[in-house]
């Protein structure tokens, strides 16, 4: 190995306990996936942290573009009538 | 993808990069103002990324070299307990120093060549890990004052305005209060002991007393970088407060153990409320930070030499995996 090429970069998740989603914790470099596997226990489940880890190679991931966010997500800021809170109900009207 | 669109475009575009340069700072300092957190691919000006390369690699190189000093111990611990807890405790700093080094990633820069300004002498990396760890009462001391002094620096990193750093210290900051708690429960079991246990548990605090109010760094009159990373929200605290914070809340922790701080101006100043001390070496400081510590040299020979011996362990897990990669492709 050259000392100036690093190993590929993984993206490490982490399910918690059984019933919650994966959630991302950091990243590691590794020269393939179990190696990557390996290092996130160590790395991130020293404190029994988790129950499960996926490793997803960070070249792998497809991300939208900050600089387009306002573009991106516009469609979905003038659609206040998507959350309950937009209707008028009375107070008398029970569990609704 | 890192890089800013300024960098690449011709000279006649300079004028209204300027102007469009100038807008985009401004919305930055406003996302920064209103405590939004900045992520790795949105617009940064180039002196917030450098300041922030260069303040988390030097973390990620401190906990590195940090692993030496206490490291020197694990062969030597008093019991198979203690020996068990000062191996946690220097996988955590390891750690520690991988969470810091990929954040520092996510601004651009490659491990590889971090890993190399380390290893060169051209990156700094906090001078405390500069002193010897000559008895099992320094591996207390580090525990309780360094780390202590560490974390004191942290906790408000955790909110800091760069999203993967603040994510990496809030990781760090769990962690280290274990480290902290182990350090002075050692001190505590010192002071606790024999005649001669207690001066060795003396002579461990009046070493690191004073290298400890130096992590703070140099006064805030002499501290070149404050300003701006305060407005940038990379700092929320300065030098000056954070090591009187220090100051305060570990004197009484001194006092408790019976030992003494190596301080003959310390006193209680009732008017502040704070503990008033002595006028802190600043020419020791600086010696140190150019390399003229006690173990400078030492340090950096260790990080050479373990990376050279690590080296065909490296060189046979990249072989492995593109054996088995070859291997896949041949099954398929």
């Amino acid at each position: 190995m050259n000392d100036k090429q690093d190993w590929p970069l993984y993206e490490i998740f982490i399910r918690a306990k059984s019933g919650l989603d994966h959630k991302h914790v950091g990243s590691l470099h590794a020269t393939d996936a179990r190696m990557a596997l390996e290092h996130a226990r160590d790395l991130y489940t020293r404190r029994q942290e988790g129950v499960s880890i996926w490793a997803v190679r960070s070249a792998d991931i497809v991300a939208s573009d900050p600089a387009e966010s306002d573009a991106f997500f516009e469609p979905a800021r003038d659609k206040v009538y998507r959350h309950p809170t937009f209707y008028d109900i009375p107070d008398e009207v029970k569990t609704l | 993808m890192y890089t800013q669109g300024l960098d690449s475009l011709g000279k006649d575009c300079l004028r209204d990069e300027a102007r469009d340069g100038a807008a985009l700072e401004t919305r930055f300092q406003a996302r920064v103002d209103a405590e939004e957190k900045i992520e790795p691919k949105d617009w940064m000006p180039e002196a917030y990324r450098r300041t922030l390369v260069r303040q988390i690699s030097q973390h990620a190189h401190s906990e590195i070299v940090g692993m030496l000093p206490e490291g020197n111990w694990i062969t030597r611990a008093p019991s198979l307990l203690r020996k068990t807890i000062l191996i946690a405790k220097v996988q955590d700093e390891g750690g520690h120093g991988a969470y810091l080094y990929s954040a520092a990633e996510t601004l651009g820069v490659a491990r590889s060549e971090l890993v190399e300004q380390l290893l060169t002498g051209k990156a700094k990396y906090s001078s405390i890990f500069n002193y010897p760890t000559p008895t099992w009462a320094d591996v207390g001391a580090i525990g309780w004052l360094v780390d202590g002094a560490a974390i004191m620096n942290q906790i408000p990193l955790c909110r800091c305005s760069y999203g993967p750093y603040a994510r990496a210290m809030v990781r760090i900051c769990k962690e280290e209060s274990f480290h902290q708690r182990q350090g002075y429960e050692i001190m505590l079991r010192l002071a606790r002991g024999t005649a001669a246990q207690r001066d060795m548990a003396q002579a461990a605090l009046d070493r690191w007393w004073w290298p400890s109010l130096m992590m703070f760094g140099p006064s805030d009159n002499d501290s070149k970088h404050s300003a701006q990373s305060m407005r940038w929200k990379i700092k929320r605290f300065s030098n000056d407060e954070l090591r009187q914070k220090f100051v305060d809340t570990t004197v009484p922790q001194a006092d408790y153990l019976g030992l003494k701080v190596p301080d003959p101006e310390l006193a209680w100043d009732e008017a502040t409320q704070h503990y008033r001390f002595g006028p802190i070496d600043w020419r020791e400081f600086e010696q140190v930070l150019a390399g003229h510590g006690p173990c400078n040299r030492e340090r950096l020979e260790a990080r050479r030499r373990a990376h050279d011996e690590g080296r065909w362990v490296r060189e046979a897990a990249t072989a492995w995996a593109a054996k088995r990669s070859a291997e896949a492709v041949q099954a398929a």
